[in-house]
């Protein structure tokens, strides 16, 4: 990057640092000129909308940093303050926790993109892999971000997910103790998260930057999931897709502030308006929506597993909860080696098709699931066997499902272009 | 194809969320009023507010503190500043240490904070029979639908059924999850007597000091709808035009 040709610049002032420094020319080449699969359909505009989202958390992030108080005893107080006596405090604490969820929305919708048009397979597995790096960093910011207000949710939020750490066999209790910072959930535990909600945005900065960087060495997928072949194939990415790009943005922000300034506590808990309490427990403990799938995965295991008939337990049914838990992010990190077909986009695999949107049925399942009381019912079902096949699922899609498409799905005919492809669905809108 | 897939994804999500929200515990459901602040152009009925702060201060200030709220916020009430001063001045506060080093005892200013009740935590819980009344600052977003439970709560008190055993100090209501609840009924006929004509009813005093609990949890919503109503405006505007720069820019491509 950046030893690449360099343009040209009318502006002596431009030319002089491009000269010592080609920031111009790499944003003209990257982010001018880039050619770029014309035929992108509007999932394509949730890595800007990501991308937005971040910025945005990090920058109102900032400001409610400036006065907000990471103590046990002012925290609650000082988001309060926040509130109602900081010039905009409102405003910038609603963007601030509404945004966690629609970044979080944008990043789904930007995943599930991925894995229908099939943009992890070669040769962007690494692309996709420091995708689901982003997402797990976004998950650990969001858990440590929710604990700052330091209300009930907070307090027994945390103390449920660091809770599983302990589930790990021998080190686990050590590795509680370090989250916490002592031998319960204090300020010590309220600082360090602090401390690290503020480090991780960069971190996420920083890989997001390998992400983008790794987009620009194999160029977009499209929903052919066929290469460009030339330059009838292919469009600049400015104007095209920074307008379209901008335009998507738009329409994304007018949902958002709907959330933000007629709904701010919508998709949060009203326990999290009371402070944290060590002696009262909630009756019914929820992370934030956006953890639901894998909270109901993780309390979908609920029998140990050991050798039948006898007292010997090999995995807890704890362990096993947190394993089948970081294991079903853990199957993300392995996809492009599990999907070895050839076809890579999901509109020309209708089996796959079919089974991706099954999966995406189980995972909202797993959603509502999650959100329930352990013992509640769905249409005189209990949910924990909902939960236990849901999971299931999840696993047998990645798999069993996915390897069996492997070797039996043929598919149907690929266009011979990205160029044909469109004239052909122009014809196709023409005559319907 | 894929947006029919969204829509039908989308009411996947959000029919259990609504399904999850109309199941809550034993209490009977809530009956939804109309309030004057709820809708997107709601705003606050001051006269509701003066009204409800009136209940707060003569019935519920007795036992419930409202920390996060100073005498300077009345202002939202549509009281002026010498108002706010004589409201301030009937409270004392302590402050201190002075020159000598002694705590004393003085006026409270608009910029004090409410005065609580108890002295903390433990004292309050004691005089009520070990029940700690909640601060109220937040009670109407610290709890699902607020405004409809705490009005529901204070007009919700009945006959226990027969079969129900309560302790001494405790009472009957039907929304309460559990319906066994420790605070005395506050409310009765006449008990507080208005200057402004409005019926001295139980459900007159419950809905103005839920107005009043309303905005002391959110006294920024008039503000954050009317900014909202900007906001969206602009964004709809500017998407139209990006549509036309779009539709403009892609013309030679489709």
């Amino acid at each position: 990057m950046g030893s690449g040709e360099r343009a040209e610049f009318k502006n002596p002032v431009v030319s002089w640092i491009d000269e010592r420094l080609p920031v111009f020319s790499m944003m003209q080449q990257e982010y001018g000129v880039f050619p770029t699969p014309r035929n992108f359909n509007y999932f394509w505009n949730f890595g800007a909308i990501a991308m937005f989202m971040l910025v945005a958390m990090i920058a109102t992030g900032i400001f409610l940093a400036m006065n907000y108080t990471p103590h046990v005893d002012m925290a609650f107080d000082s988001v309060e303050r926040i509130d109602r006596d900081v010039n905009w405090g409102w405003m910038l604490r609603d963007i601030h926790m509404n945004g966690a969820s629609f970044f979080f929305i944008a990043v789904y919708v930007h995943i599930f993109r991925g894995m229908y048009y099939g943009s992890y397979k070669k040769p962007r597995e690494l692309l996709w892999i420091l995708g689901v790096v982003i997402f797990l960093l976004m998950m650990a910011t969001a858990f440590m971000g929710y604990v700052l207000p330091w209300g009930q949710m907070s307090y027994w939020g945390a103390t449920v997910i660091t809770n599983l750490f302990s589930a790990i066999p021998l080190v686990g209790d050590s590795i509680v103790t370090l989250l916490w910072g002592g031998f319960s959930i204090d300020n010590p535990t309220l600082n360090r998260f602090y401390a690290l909600h503020y480090l991780m945005p960069f971190v996420i900065f920083a890989v997001v930057f390998l992400h983008v960087w790794a987009l620009h060495i194999c160029g977009s997928n499209n929903p052919t999931g066929i290469e460009p072949k030339g330059k009838q194939d292919t469009l600049p990415f400015h104007p095209y897709y920074t307008m379209k790009d901008t335009f998507g943005l738009l329409v994304f922000l007018v949902v958002f502030c709907v959330f933000v300034f007629y709904a701010p506590d919508y998709l949060g808990h009203p326990d999290n308006y009371k402070e944290a309490n060590p002696l009262v427990t909630p009756p019914h403990i929820v992370p934030e929506w956006y953890f639901l799938p894998f909270y109901a995965i993780l309390r979908a295991i609920t029998f140990d597993v050991g050798i039948p008939g006898t007292e010997i337990v090999f995995i807890s049914a704890k362990l096993g909860g947190v394993i089948s838990m970081f294991g079903s992010i853990g199957l993300l990190l392995i996809l492009p080696w599990l999907d070895t077909h050839p076809i890579r986009s999901a509109r020309y695999r209708p089996k796959f098709r079919f089974f991706l949107i099954v999966f995406l049925v189980v995972f909202v399942m797993l959603g509502y699931i999650g959100s329930q009381p352990a013992d509640a019912t769905l249409f005189g079902a209990p949910l924990t066997l909902l939960g236990i096949l849901s999971t299931t699922y999840y696993y047998g899609f990645f798999l069993v499902i996915i390897p069996w498409l492997n070797n039996t799905e043929k598919g149907k005919d690929l266009p011979k272009s990205i160029h044909d492809a469109v004239l052909e669905d122009a014809r196709e809108a023409a005559k319907g | 194809m894929m947006f029919r897939l969204i829509l039908f994804v989308a009411a996947l999500t959000f029919l259990p969320l609504h399904m999850a929200r109309a199941s809550g515990g034993e209490a009977e459901p809530l009956v939804h009023q109309h309030w004057h602040f709820s809708g997107a152009f709601g705003t606050y009925d001051r006269a509701a507010l003066q009204r409800g702060y009136k209940i707060y201060r003569e019935v519920c200030a007795s036992c419930h503190s409202m920390k996060q709220l100073s005498f300077r916020n009345l202002t939202d009430l549509g009281y002026n500043e010498n108002q706010i001063k004589a409201i301030a001045g009937e409270y004392s506060v302590e402050d201190g240490p002075n020159e000598e080093g002694e705590m004393f005892e003085r006026p409270a200013r608009p910029s004090d904070s409410f005065p609580a009740p108890f002295a903390n935590d433990k004292a309050a819980a004691y005089a009520n029979g070990g029940a700690l009344p909640p601060d109220l600052s937040l009670i109407i977003k610290a709890r699902h639908h607020g405004s409809d439970y705490v009005y529901g709560l204070l007009t919700g008190y009945e006959e226990a059924p027969h079969d129900a055993h309560l302790l001494d100090g405790q009472y009957w209501n039907k929304y309460m999850p559990g319906h066994v609840i420790a605070m005395a009924p506050p409310l009765s006929d006449g008990q507080v007597a208005y200057e402004d004509g409005s019926p001295d009813t139980t459900q007159q005093y419950a809905a103005d000091v839920v107005e009043f609990l309303t905005w002391a949890g959110d006294p920024h919503m008039e503000t954050r709808k009317r900014t909202g109503l900007k906001a969206i405006m602009f964004l709809v505007v500017f998407a139209f035009v990006m549509y036309a720069v779009k539709r403009q820019i892609w013309s030679d491509v489709h």
